[in-house]
């Protein structure tokens, strides 16, 4: 096989099942590719050693017809989930030298079924941003650059690394997790698929909290049937997360290619936001032309609270961070700086380990929650919250699923929304509704802005609906038959 | 409602994050930026209306109240900064 990193997963497995591949040849393919992109700075923990121990453990199964549904498949692993005796960071300066003693549950479930890990991806300290810019190791370069520029843009965020590196070729496919869109608007920004599941289909335990009520753990791939693939290894009860649902974990790859003839699709009204750019608008035009032409039904819905979701999530995402981000205290892991007493050591730990977004947010949350605010903020967030799900459990009994763009614009440059947080947040607003609701959601690549950058397209899905979400964005897939991609620069 | 530097200090020290003086006046601002924005939320008649407690509606699962692992001592105080005799070490806090 000429170019090994040019497969996708589903390629990559049958390859392999046909023996046509091995891992071992795979994985060394993929660790050489990965020196090569060191400018992207999409890894920040190599493991090679333990790769290609894990690809040679697998070519033993499959030379002898044996193997899970992922054998010997390489995958990058976002710095948020811990891993067994292997740097963890989640990207923070306060998590220096951390190496977990136990494995998060869904990396545990894809090394089950027989995956191999390359390393761990950057991300947004803490998951807390939409451009990567906020990790302790440095931003991600997107390997995609507008048309005749070789200006730095971002990947999106906070799944940068894990974006990065698919679009790149660094790996099969990547692990990512989405609290307001960190898992769809960085494969918009990279011409990926990106899937965030269901709120409890996957379990977050062994995952790196940053908003417990709005996180959740989901992949990102070359196309929809790797994503689904991934999903099918990533989900399942977990005991350990009582948040984790009890359910039987369908064949989603079996459901791709399925007719979406008489699927009754709604475009909620209020995302046609002000100062959106036209060809945002344009690419969602024709999102709808390409449901409609595969026989799908297409009715406008109305979503009135969406307006408050971007405030509500800046209340309740704070205040769960403040809460969770406590545990960060220089006593039991991590980052130690000494002081006159405890508290002094607290303090001065705490000032010197979270970069100015987490601080920030942890200040804000602890605002929000404190004395004589916790009602005017915190409670009245909630209840917003409760009507912003209402507006889509009214708009699911109408519809199956709704469509809108991922991101209200392509990916921008290194730089250019540092200084001003709420222009950042803003990047969120067609995502961060579906976190607070708990439903899941799929970015699709469906185009090319004018500059030659792609640009994605969100389904939205009913409660543990992934399946009529994956057969919608498989439908999207066909019809918008992208196949753009990025020059390898990096490597010149 | 808009905070001042004293709030912020009462604020960081809630949080445990020492904050020099020269940053109280940034952060007052920045802060006020989010707060003015999120007062919108205003606007919204909550009346009657539950706050959201669970992003999926399922019943709290119960389990029974069992040890399921048990002496971690090694592994648990192995990252710590400083522990002594599976112990972590921090400053005195009794006099």
């Amino acid at each position: 096989m000429s170019d090994l990193t040019k497969l996708t997963l589903a390629g990559a497995r049958d390859a392999l099942k046909k023996k046509e591949i091995t891992s071992t040849e795979l994985t060394g393919a993929y660790l050489k590719e990965m020196e090569a992109a060191a400018p992207l700075n999409a890894y920040v923990t190599v493991t090679a050693d333990k790769a290609m121990e894990m690809a040679k453990a697998s070519d033993a199964k499959l030379a002898k017809g044996e193997g899970g549904p992922l054998e010997g498949l390489p995958l990058g692993i976002k710095d948020l989930y811990c891993t067994k005796d292997v740097l963890t960071t989640a990207c923070s300066h306060i998590l220096d030298g951390f190496k977990p003693a136990y494995e998060s549950t869904v990396t545990a479930n894809l090394w089950r079924d027989g995956a191999v890990m390359l390393g761990k991806l950057n991300n947004d300290e803490f998951a807390m941003g939409s451009s990567n810019e906020t990790s302790h190791y440095g931003s991600v370069v997107n390997p995609w650059r507008r048309k005749g520029s070789d200006a730095k843009l971002v990947p999106g965020g906070s799944s940068g690394g894990s974006s990065a590196a698919v679009a790149a070729g660094l790996c099969l496919a990547a692990t990512a997790t989405d609290t307001g869109g960190s898992i769809r608007q960085p494969a918009a920004f990279t011409g990926t698929v990106g899937l965030k599941p269901t709120y409890g289909r996957c379990s977050r335990w062994g995952i790196v909290a940053f908003a417990s009520s709005l996180d959740q753990a989901g992949p990102i791939g070359r196309d929809v049937r790797d994503t689904a693939i991934m999903l099918g290894s990533m989900a399942g009860h977990d005991e350990k997360d009582t948040t984790s649902v009890d359910r039987a974990v369908p064949d989603y790859e079996a459901v791709l290619g399925q007719s979406i003839k008489g699927l009754s699709v709604g475009i909620p009204k209020e995302y046609r936001v002000d100062g959106m750019p036209g060809e945002i608008d344009e690419l969602w035009t024709r999102g709808i032309e390409w449901l409609k032409a595969a026989g799908a039904t297409v009715k406008e819905v109305s979503l009135p609270h969406t307006k408050y979701a971007l405030p509500t999530y800046y209340i309740v995402a704070p205040a769960e961070c403040s809460s969770n981000l406590a545990r960060y205290d220089g006593v039991r892991y991590g980052l130690r700086v000494d002081g006159h007493d405890i508290t002094d050591m607290y303090e001065k730990t705490r000032a010197a380990g979270f970069g100015a977004e987490v601080r920030r947010r942890v200040l804000m949350g602890t605002y929000v929650l404190s004395a004589g605010y916790y009602d005017a903020y915190y409670l009245k967030a909630q209840k917003v919250r409760s009507l912003i799900a209402r507006d889509f459990a009214e708009a699911f009994s109408e519809v199956d699923v709704l469509l809108t763009p991922t991101a209200p614009s392509a990916a921008f440059a290194i730089g250019e929304k540092t200084d001003d947080p709420l222009s950042m947040y803003l990047n969120d607003v067609f995502t961060v509704p579906v976190n607070l609701a708990g439903l899941p959601g799929i970015s699709v690549p469906a185009g090319l802005s004018s500059d030659g950058l792609p640009l994605g397209l969100q389904l939205i899905g009913r409660t543990f609906d992934e399946e009529t979400l994956l057969k919608a964005a498989y439908a999207i897939e066909q019809a918008a038959d992208f196949k753009a991609a990025p020059e390898a620069w990096w490597k010149a | 409602m808009s905070v001042d530097q004293k709030t912020v200090r009462h604020i960081a020290r809630l949080a445990r994050i020492a904050v020099r003086d020269d940053e109280l006046e940034a952060l007052a601002k920045e802060l006020n930026g989010i707060l003015d924005w999120v007062e919108q939320l205003g606007e919204v008649d909550t009346s009657g209306v539950e706050p959201m407690t669970s992003a999926v509606a399922v019943a709290m699962k119960m389990r029974d109240d069992v040890v399921a692992v048990q002496n971690l001592q090694a592994e648990v105080t192995r990252n710590a900064p400083n522990s002594e005799d599976g112990f972590y070490v921090v400053p005195k806090v009794v006099e």
